[in-house]
């Protein structure tokens, strides 16, 4: 098998495996990352989106040989309850989800989004959303969440 | 045994009545925690955080003590299914009548202790205190207080001048673990020595398995065990991706017959008229001294199958042990579950564990139960091991029930005025529910696919009096003088349906609502105007009040843009919602806003409420602006997002809700109040911008093409 070096939420990572396999395949199966969630495995949905470099790829369509000697942030990345990205924050506080299940999706394309554009319009989130499909109609509390918590970042 | 009737004393909540013994409810842990023990599940829209504010309330703690269990088939009141909006009418009055029942019973206990009568006792977060600082709490107390007992009626619940929680928009208690990805789905949930499942099913519809060559599976790394049993075949592997590539490589060496024909998708409501199929007359009312009719305009709407299209494929964990399984599912109702996977297994239920974990949002009966029995029939095969198995997007999107397409035909009678005398309504549509534990035979997919197979379950409709299918909100709640309200059931079903989020509530409510404009329109008379002198409820003329005064009702015409409004009360016996829908566009319609009132009762968590609302609103808007599932005479097409698309974010309308406070009437789910009024709306705000009446579901731009050149 071959070996393949990445930086996962900074940290040095190496896997045996093949390298077609889906980094999802990999994040879940074999490193027990279970924030992203498998939806679609076609890239048709977003659940799985985690940020390689600074953008938001699905990872169930991004081979592993791809991300070699990347870095690769997932939503366990991000923040914690005691380190909350503001995003993480800004979604507890405007209650933006229902089910939750694409939200770690969600929060990493809008994490890639705010890396690139620190000042958004809620045009631009949403065009940064848009292919992540949420099924429980919070999108809206999303967009709020993701501005409120790019002011926040300006603020500081 | 028949017990007495019950007299007119006070009775308990219906699921207190059914669990009557206090400690399946409600238990004190000695580290200070309460649990609580609903038998209604977490399906996305936030009734644990209400039932924790409930007992919270009701018990006097912190509601960072409470906590909540999963339902499990192993020990939580059984409360049948979590649906219909009935939640917090149920568990939640449950609850509540339990906890204000034990709070008295240790106030008894600690005045003994004390020595101070109860009313000098004051419940502090779980500390029982009294006069000259003497104190004791739920936990020191609960080693000597059993709650093996059984509720009784009369239990005082707070007032809701005197509740701290209940009604107050605290924020969920599940949010932050989804937000910092802490598994709490059981798509992220693991057990020692798990396996992965996977299970081959046709593409053609009802197909059988005539060979299947097992070679190439078998030569794929990691596999456990291949299971045949008639149609029903599966892998079950060490790895996720080694159970993807052994399928793979069975659906390769396959071969099945074909299939049964499917109806022709563009002659749906044909179809539906045309199939053998049960009356049932839902409910006539007639007038004395009927005025005479001058003439008589009638319509047909339709709509489409919807899929259910959560975002998470379903997913279940099966381990045996001996002639016992443990199931871990999202199932809506593990008690109706385990009955069934019962009458497959040919086990007593005994031997069955169900226990809930979450899923992804569910809006009714999805393939969660059936790969529930997928994951058990392939565990069979795992030598003691749990199996993990999750559907595929595509048999998510093709194997999974649907909500049933429906024709409605309505007619009026007018008189000489142009007034309503007569009103007659015809439902065509397959059942809206096939749900598992109703019946004599299994409703699981898999258990139609065995070598000894069960019939597959025709769905059915649940009485009016429980909210009825595909009858549901058909009767009219304006007051014409009279009626005749008909359902047409069909006895054939190529295509599977069940219950979807307000069974038929949707298409009637599109229908009537739509029609209703329409005559407004004939009388030149303003909708809103004709809705309220046709309503004596005034609950509903609140709610069409309050929108049409939110919305401007109703602001002056420009070009391409339109208004319509659309009104229901879900079930008849739910909550009111009224809606004003802003739409713009030409070919393709855009929904701008939508403007909500809405009026659930008392609102337990308001934000929840709204949040319920809100999203109930785009999931509508979704549905009539794009869904369909699509098929041709031998397969469902539909089965990827790319063929059956949702609304997306750049879609989505503002969503502005006014909640009516009404916090000392009856709680009311809120989870389906939006759906029916969300697409009448739409469908009226098209009209008034493009002068197009789309009676047919979805608004599309092929619909609008049509519907233009049928109107030239």
């Amino acid at each position: 098998m071959p070996r393949i070096r990445f930086r996962l939420n900074g940290a040095e990572t190496t896997v045996d495996a093949d390298p077609d396999r889906s980094l999802l395949d990999i994040l879940r199966g074999q490193l027990g990352i279970t924030g992203p969630h498998f939806g679609c495995g076609a890239n048709e949905c977003g659940a799985c989106n985690v940020i390689v470099g600074d953008h938001a790829v699905a990872a169930c369509d991004t081979p592993l040989w791809s991300v070699a000697d990347k870095n690769i942030t997932t939503i366990e990345g991000l923040g914690s309850p005691q380190r909350p990205h503001p995003l993480q924050r800004a979604f507890i506080a405007e209650q933006a989800l229902q089910c939750g299940y694409c939200v770690s999706g969600v929060l990493m394309s809008a994490a890639a989004l705010l890396m690139r554009n620190p000042n958004p319009t809620g045009e631009d989130v949403k065009a940064a959303l848009d292919r992540n499909l949420c099924r429980c109609g919070s999108h809206n509390r999303m967009v709020r969440a993701v501005l409120h918590a790019a002011a926040e970042m300006q603020a500081r | 045994m028949t017990r007495p009737a019950p007299s007119s004393a006070p009775k308990l909540p219906v699921s207190l009545a059914a669990n009557p013994m206090l400690s399946s409810w409600v238990r004190f842990s000695p580290e200070g925690h309460v649990m609580v023990f609903p038998g209604k599940v977490e399906i996305g829209q936030g009734i644990v955080t209400a039932l924790a504010q409930i007992a919270a309330d009701e018990l006097d703690v912190d509601i960072g003590r409470v906590q909540m269990v999963r339902a499990s088939t192993a020990g939580s009141p059984n409360e049948g299914i979590t649906s219909g909006s009935l939640s917090v009418q149920q568990s939640g009055r449950a609850i509540r009548h339990a906890c204000a029942q034990i709070r008295r019973i240790f106030l008894d206990a600690a005045s003994d202790r004390l020595g101070v009568g109860i009313d000098a006792l004051d419940v502090e977060d779980g500390t029982i205190s009294g006069p000259g600082n003497v104190s004791t709490s739920y936990w020191e107390l609960a080693a000597e207080v059993s709650l093996d007992r059984d509720a009784t009626p009369g239990a005082t619940p707070k007032s809701s001048t005197q509740r701290t929680l209940a009604g107050k928009s605290i924020q969920r208690v599940d949010i932050p673990d989804k937000v910092f990805a802490h598994p709490r789905f059981i798509h992220d949930f693991a057990l020692p020595g798990m396996l992965h499942g996977r299970v081959l099913r046709p593409e053609l519809s009802a197909a059988r398995l005539v060979t299947l060559s097992e070679d190439h599976a078998r030569a794929v790394a990691g596999l456990v065990a291949i299971v045949r049993d008639g149609n029903f075949a599966g892998v079950v592997s060490e790895t996720e991706d080694g159970a993807e590539n052994a399928l793979r490589a069975l659906h390769k060496d396959a071969a099945w017959s074909s299939g049964e024909t499917l109806p022709d998708e563009e002659r749906l409501a044909e179809w539906l008229k045309a199939q053998p199929s049960e009356p049932t007359v839902i409910d006539t009312k007639t007038a004395s001294g009927k005025r005479a009719k001058v003439r008589t305009i009638g319509r047909q709407y339709t709509r489409p199958y919807l899929a259910h299209a959560s975002i998470a494929p379903s997913c279940a964990i099966a381990q045996w042990s001996g002639g016992c399984v443990h199931v871990w599912t999202h199932s809506q109702g593990v008690y109706f579950l385990r009955a069934d996977l019962a009458l497959v297994l040919k086990l007593p239920v005994e031997n069955i564990i169900v226990e809930h974990m979450e899923g992804a949002g569910c809006y009714g009966h999805n393939a969660a139960d059936d790969v529930a029995l997928d994951a058990v029939l392939l565990a069979k095969a795992a030598g003691g091991r749990p199996v993990r198995v999750q559907w595929s997007r595509q048999d998510e999107m093709s194997h999974a029930p649907f909500g049933a397409a429906m024709a409605i035909e309505i007619e009026a009678d007018l008189d000489a005025q142009g007034e309503i005398v007569e009103w007659r309504h015809r439902v065509w549509s397959n059942g809206h529910t096939a749900r598992p534990g109703r019946a004599a035979q299994p409703a699981l997919l898999a258990a139609s696919e065995l070598a000894n197979p069960f019939p597959r379950y025709i769905a059915t409709n649940p009485p009016q009096a429980n909210g009825g299918g595909a009858d549901r909100n058909s009767i009219p709640l304006y007051d014409f003088p009279s009626w005749e309200i008909e359902c047409h059931r069909l006895l054939t079903m190529p295509i599977r349906t069940s219950a979807l989020r307000t069974l038929g509530g949707q298409g009637n409510v599109f229908a009537i609502e739509s029609f209703i404009d329409e005559l407004a329109t004939d009388r030149g008379e303003d909708p809103v105007a004709l809705r309220l002198r046709h309503l004596s409820d005034s609950r509903a003329q609140d709610v069409i009040r309050s929108v049409a005064r939110r919305a401007n009702w109703k602001p002056d015409k420009q070009t391409g843009r339109g208004y319509g409004i659309g009104f229901a009360r879900y079930k008849n016996t739910g909550a009111y919602c009224a809606v004003v829908a802003e739409v713009e566009g030409a070919e393709d319609v855009s929904v701008k806003r939508l403007t909500i009132a809405v009026d659930v009762g008392e609102a337990i968590n308001p934000d929840g409420v709204i949040n319920q609302i809100e999203g109930g609103a785009i999931q509508a808007t979704s549905w009539v602006l794009k869904e369909r599932v699509r098929f041709d005479r031998q397969r469902i097409t539909s089965n990827s997002w790319a063929s059956y698309p949702i609304l997306r974010f750049s879609e989505v309308p503002e969503v502005q809700v006014e909640l009516i406070p009404r916090p000392d009437s009856e709680p009311l789910g809120a989870g389906e109040a939006a759906h029916g009024p969300v697409t009448a709306a739409i469908a009226n705000a098209v009209f008034d911008a493009l002068g197009v009446r789309i009676r047919n579901l979805p608004i599309t731009r092929d619909s609008l093409i049509a519907a233009m050149e049928l109107a030239t």
